[in-house]
């Protein structure tokens, strides 16, 4: 059985529209709240040890994912499930986890530490509170584990403020550490860092891996970061998920059109100079996501069909696609 | 042919409390017409100080203490607030970021633009107009007519970049500082600006100096790349020679750790250690401590070591070492 | 020479340890903001009368002349006294007397104790209240954060001493009772700024990790939220001690505040002002004098801590 199993997972925000135009709505009868469509019809599973690369431009839901994996919000439709029990719970408009088993990296580790607790305490604190730790053995493991994270233990008493970003980072992949989780969720842990940093944290985060056998949802825009550290692979766009395969398949052979072009339009080193292929056109927004395939504005193969129907996750040779090229059809046939 | 931006011994220093602290130290480069040049370095080298000292714009803690900054053979240092004034937007621009740097979000974008024209030259708002119009096109937007009456917030992030880009193209300036205009800016949209601005600089002759973190942008775009390193440019050349034979052992760490460069799931080549801190940095070589080359000779500040292609360190990598 | 890069080792990730940022202690950063705080020498003035004007009240007993409210110790003799003569008691009446022959030195600085101890204590309550109404709502947020918002909006929008006025004609005369409507009329200003510092912090990412890992409610309010937005309660605080000073002395001098019995400066400003028409005028305004000073020079030191807290005009 999959470790984590998400089941037709969508997150809608509504943005409640100002106090006159709420008015007018009830006046004429409208309704004009906006909402977001942040992720939509999402069907994942992560398996124990495996690393699942989260991949997609900016606003595509990336995040937003992460945190309902991690019980930050609760999913307006379907279930995320670990081990077989949903890891939140929604009542009224407040979300309350139900595990401590998901823990979450953040991108910005300036950010992600309480700048006036020591790091030490802010590392121990959780499993204090869950009482994984008692009192008397919490500075002893506190200390081993940023050890562990390659730093030197006396740190503990230190404040965040007192640390480059790449040791805030090992601090904050620590504090998650600390709670044993069985899923780490690592929202763009690297992409904050400095160049020259980055590999380090790299390094740590798979090293940690072999050494813990870590079970982890890597979020990231960078491709060439993914394709390192990640054993499968789901390409997002708007919302959902439109490809999912091996690293290895997925980078030697994508299937979907909007892969293959975010793969060619990524420069890297050692490409050559002057050599772009730009996708063309801008990214839609997710508050009027376009009808049928949300790619088909960009994509050079779309027809009539990918205007009007959007495509399910189906399989192809190498893993799964959203896309009607793969199903039968080239996509220029009308709907039928 | 004769540089369009050379910079010679541009030097910044900031007064803070805790002490002095030169942010730019020493720098010296050219750009000649219609190249790009790539300034790379990490957060807190020294890249966005070294752009805001070529305009001259830089506020008090700080002060340009030496150095000369020559556009078309005028030495903008030595000439006085209103001259600069005039040259700036004229025949050298900047770019940065954050595109609402240069935009006001209350005015339309081609009421700005066209006030930005009739700043340097006396034209009418019609012509001015106009030429807003066309420099829109010049950077690749759809129906630019349309988009003048827009206010910016009615623009996708990476259009209003391209008006910020659009706005410096104005008075077709000699040289434009580009500082980061892409890093927030998805990939997608930032592989078509990059193919924008490459043809630009082709078709154009701008002079180009294009700041930012991300070796793979620069590869890709520019001529000439300069790598800063706590302030200094430690390695400089042209793009083929500093990615496929660095020589300063920062570059090639840099290029080293670059995960796409290694099967996946090996160990990464990393560089060890943390950015240095401008106010402690070590006698000499600033990157001693993390250097893997390092010997006692380094504690004494090295000197350039090669001609066009050159580094700053007292034991460049050779073809061996690679 | 020749060592290649690779010799970094296979191991390296977890052994190196990055060197540590320059080790920036507590005491450097009072340090630093000393520093930046006495570079407005008004502030540094300020702060200097301040402190004078707390050790003359706080040890009224024994600076003063004179036991003011000791019925046995004042003579009708020495009543209406200019400042500068010499009284029965053989010593000079620097301010002068009142018209039940007291010292008005001595008085304004029994005066200033009870102003201080209830400004300070009605902004500690205030303070307190208004933590927790701001916390409250920008923890929870909803209905919780909208119905406590407006209540505090509102009472933003009225004028505090109409409030304050208002609830001690409904409490009646008293130090407590005066706190009590100092509490009520001053809280908004700390919900205020408690709940927007508040709003911005739990918008941060380590409130999320906090949240997300979770630890109860509780913990993340009073461990990570409330001490990251103390310092602007700070500079709101000690702007609102003067102003809870001001508005002490405003209901005294309105008859409303204290009991004569137990005087502040603002019920000598009130008694004294009876003769200021005559050519009694110190009556009412050597009282008046100080509770300005010690207004002002609260505000300007606010003014400075404020100034000095704010990161933009951090170098
Ligand atoms: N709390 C929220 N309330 C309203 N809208 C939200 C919220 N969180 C996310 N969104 C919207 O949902 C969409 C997806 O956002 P998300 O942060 O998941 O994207 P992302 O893929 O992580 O992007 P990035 O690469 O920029 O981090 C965006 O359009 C965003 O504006
Ligand atoms: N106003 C200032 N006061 C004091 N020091 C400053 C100021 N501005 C810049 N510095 C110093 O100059 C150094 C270089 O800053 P700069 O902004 O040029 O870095 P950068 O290379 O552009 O980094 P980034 O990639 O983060 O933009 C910094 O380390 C900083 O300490
Ligand atoms: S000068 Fe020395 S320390 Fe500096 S980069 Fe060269 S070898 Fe390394
Ligand atoms: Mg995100
Ligand atoms: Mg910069």
């Amino acid at each position: 059985m999959s470790l984590l199993r998400i089941t037709g997972v969508s997150k809608r925000f509504t943005s409640p529209p100002g106090l006159i135009t709420r008015l007018a709505d009830r006046i004429t009868g409208q309704d004009s709240s906006a909402t977001v469509h942040a992720v939509s019809d999402i069907d994942l599973t992560v398996d124990k040890g495996e690393v699942l690369g989260l991949v997609g431009e900016s606003g595509c839901g990336k995040s937003t994912l992460g945190r309902l994996v991690s019980g930050i919000y609760a999913p307006s439709d379907g279930v995320i499930e670990l081990h077989g029990k949903p890891v939140a719970i929604q009542r009224g408009s407040t979300v309350f986890k139900t595990t401590t088993r998901v823990q979450m990296i953040h991108q910005d580790p300036f950010a992600s530490l309480n700048p006036r607790m020591r790091v030490g305490e802010t590392i121990a604190e959780g499993p204090r509170q869950h009482g994984l730790w008692t009192a008397a053995e919490a500075p002893r493991k506190t200390r081993d584990l940023i050890e562990q994270v390659g730093l030197e233990g006396a740190y503990a008493s230190r404040l965040p403020h007192q640390f480059s970003g790449g040791q805030r980072q090992r601090i904050a992949i620590a504090r998650a550490l600390a709670m044993e989780p069985d899923l780490l969720v690592l929202d763009e842990a690297v992409a904050s860092l400095d160049v020259s940093i980055q590999a380090q944290v790299l390094n740590l985060f798979m090293d940690l891996r072999k050494r813990l056998d870590l079970t982890a949802i890597f979020i990231s825009h960078d491709l060439g970061v993914v394709r390192h550290v990640c054993d499968r692979v789901a390409i997002m766009y708007l919302g959902r998920v439109v490809e999912m395969g091996t690293a290895e398949a997925l980078y030697s052979a994508p299937q979907h059109p909007y892969t293959q072009a975010l793969l060619a339009s990524v420069p890297t080193l050692g490409t050559g100079r002057g050599a772009f292929h730009p996708i063309a056109g801008e990214i839609p927004s997710p508050l009027n996501p376009p009808s049928g395939c949300a790619f088909h504005p960009r994509c050079p193969h779309a027809g009539p069909r990918c205007r009007t129907e959007t495509p399910a996750l189906g399989d192809t040779a190498s893993g799964q696609a959203a896309c009607h090229l793969h199903h039968g059809g080239t996509g220029r046939e009308s709907a039928a | 042919m004769s540089a369009a931006l050379e910079v010679r011994n541009l030097t910044t220093r900031f007064d803070t409390r805790r002490g002095p602290v030169t942010a730019v130290n020493g720098v010296s480069f050219s750009v000649q017409p219609g190249r790009i040049m790539g300034l790379v370095g990490e957060s807190g080298s020294g890249k966005s100080v070294t752009g805001f000292s070529i305009l001259g714009l830089i506020d008090a803690p700080g002060r340009i203490t030496d150095g000369e900054v020559l556009v078309d053979g005028t030495d903008l240092r030595s000439l006085s607030p209103d001259a600069l004034r005039r040259m700036r937007g004229k025949h050298v621009a900047m770019v940065f970021q954050d595109p609402m740097m240069t935009l006001n979000p209350v005015l339309r974008v081609g009421d700005q633009m066209a006030m930005a024209v009739r700043v340097h030259d006396r034209v009418s708002k019609a012509a001015a107009w106009d030429r807003a119009r066309k420099a829109l096109e010049t950077v690749g937007i759809p129906s630019p007519a349309e988009r003048l009456k827009a206010y910016p917030h009615q623009l996708s992030g990476g259009m209003r970049q391209r008006v910020a880009i659009a706005t410096a193209l104005l008075h077709g300036p000699s040289v434009i500082i580009a500082d980061e205009p892409t890093t927030a800016l998805d990939v997608s949209i930032q592989g078509q600006i990059l193919a924008e601005v490459r043809r630009l600089a082709d078709e154009t002759g701008t002079a180009i100096v294009w700041v930012t973190h991300d070796l793979a942008v620069v590869s890709s775009l520019a001529d000439d790349i300069s790598v800063m390193y706590a302030g200094r440019i430690v390695e400089s050349g042209t793009t083929e020679e500093v990615l496929s034979a660095p020589r300063h052992p920062y570059t090639h760490g840099l290029i080293d750790s670059v995960p796409t460069r290694h099967a996946p799931g090996r160990e990464l080549p990393q560089i060890p250690g943390s950015t240095p801190q401008l106010i402690n940095l070590p006698e000499g070589c600033a990157f001693r401590p993390r250097c893997p080359r390092a010997t006692a000779a380094c504690a004494v500040q090295p000197s350039k070591s090669g001609e066009t292609h050159f580094a700053l360190c007292h034991h460049p990598l050779t073809e061996a070492d690679r | 020479m020749g060592m290649n890069h690779d010799t970094l080792g296979p191991d390296s990730n977890t052994s190196v340890t990055p060197s540590a940022a320059p080790l920036q202690t507590r005491a450097s950063r009072l340090r630093d903001f000393w520093n930046d705080f006495r570079q407005s020498p008004a502030a540094v003035i300020s702060l200097i009368i301040i402190i004078a004007l707390a050790i003359v009240s706080f040890g009224a007993p024994w600076v003063s002349p004179q036991d003011p409210y000791d019925m046995a110790s004042l003579d009708w003799l020495d009543a209406f006294l200019r400042p500068g003569t010499v009284g029965s008691g053989g010593y000079t009446h620097w301010l002068g007397t009142d018209n039940a022959g007291r010292d008005m030195l001595s008085a304004i600085f029994y005066g200033l104790r009870t102003s201080f101890m209830i400004g300070l204590s009605a902004c500690a309550l205030a303070l307190f209240a208004g933590i927790c109404v701001g916390l409250t709502a920008a923890y929870f947020g909803g209905r919780i954060e909208s119905l406590l918002m407006r209540v505090v909006d509102l009472q933003l929008s009225m004028p505090a001493i109409l409030l304050a006025l208002v609830l001690v004609a409904m409490l009646g005369q008293g130090v407590g009772q005066i706190i009590l409507a100092l509490v009520v009329a001053q809280y908004a200003y700390f919900a205020r700024t408690t709940h927007g510092a508040a709003t911005v912090e739990r918008g941060k990412d380590y409130i999320e990790a906090a949240r997300s890992t979770p630890l109860p409610a509780r913990r993340v309010l009073l461990r990570h939220l409330l001490p990251n937005v103390l310092p602007p309660l700070i500079v709101v605080a000690t702007v609102q001690v003067a102003s809870a000073i001001a508005l002490e002395a405003t209901l005294s001098f309105l008859g409303v505040g204290l009991p004569l019995t137990e005087p502040s400066l603002g019920s000598l400003i009130s008694n004294g002002f009876k003769y200021i028409h005559t050519d009694r005028t110190w009556l009412s305004i050597y009282p008046g004098v100080f509770l300005m000073i010690t207004v002002v020079a609260i505000n300007l030191v606010g003014d400075q801590v404020r100034h000095v807290l704010d990161p933009r005009n951090q170098r």
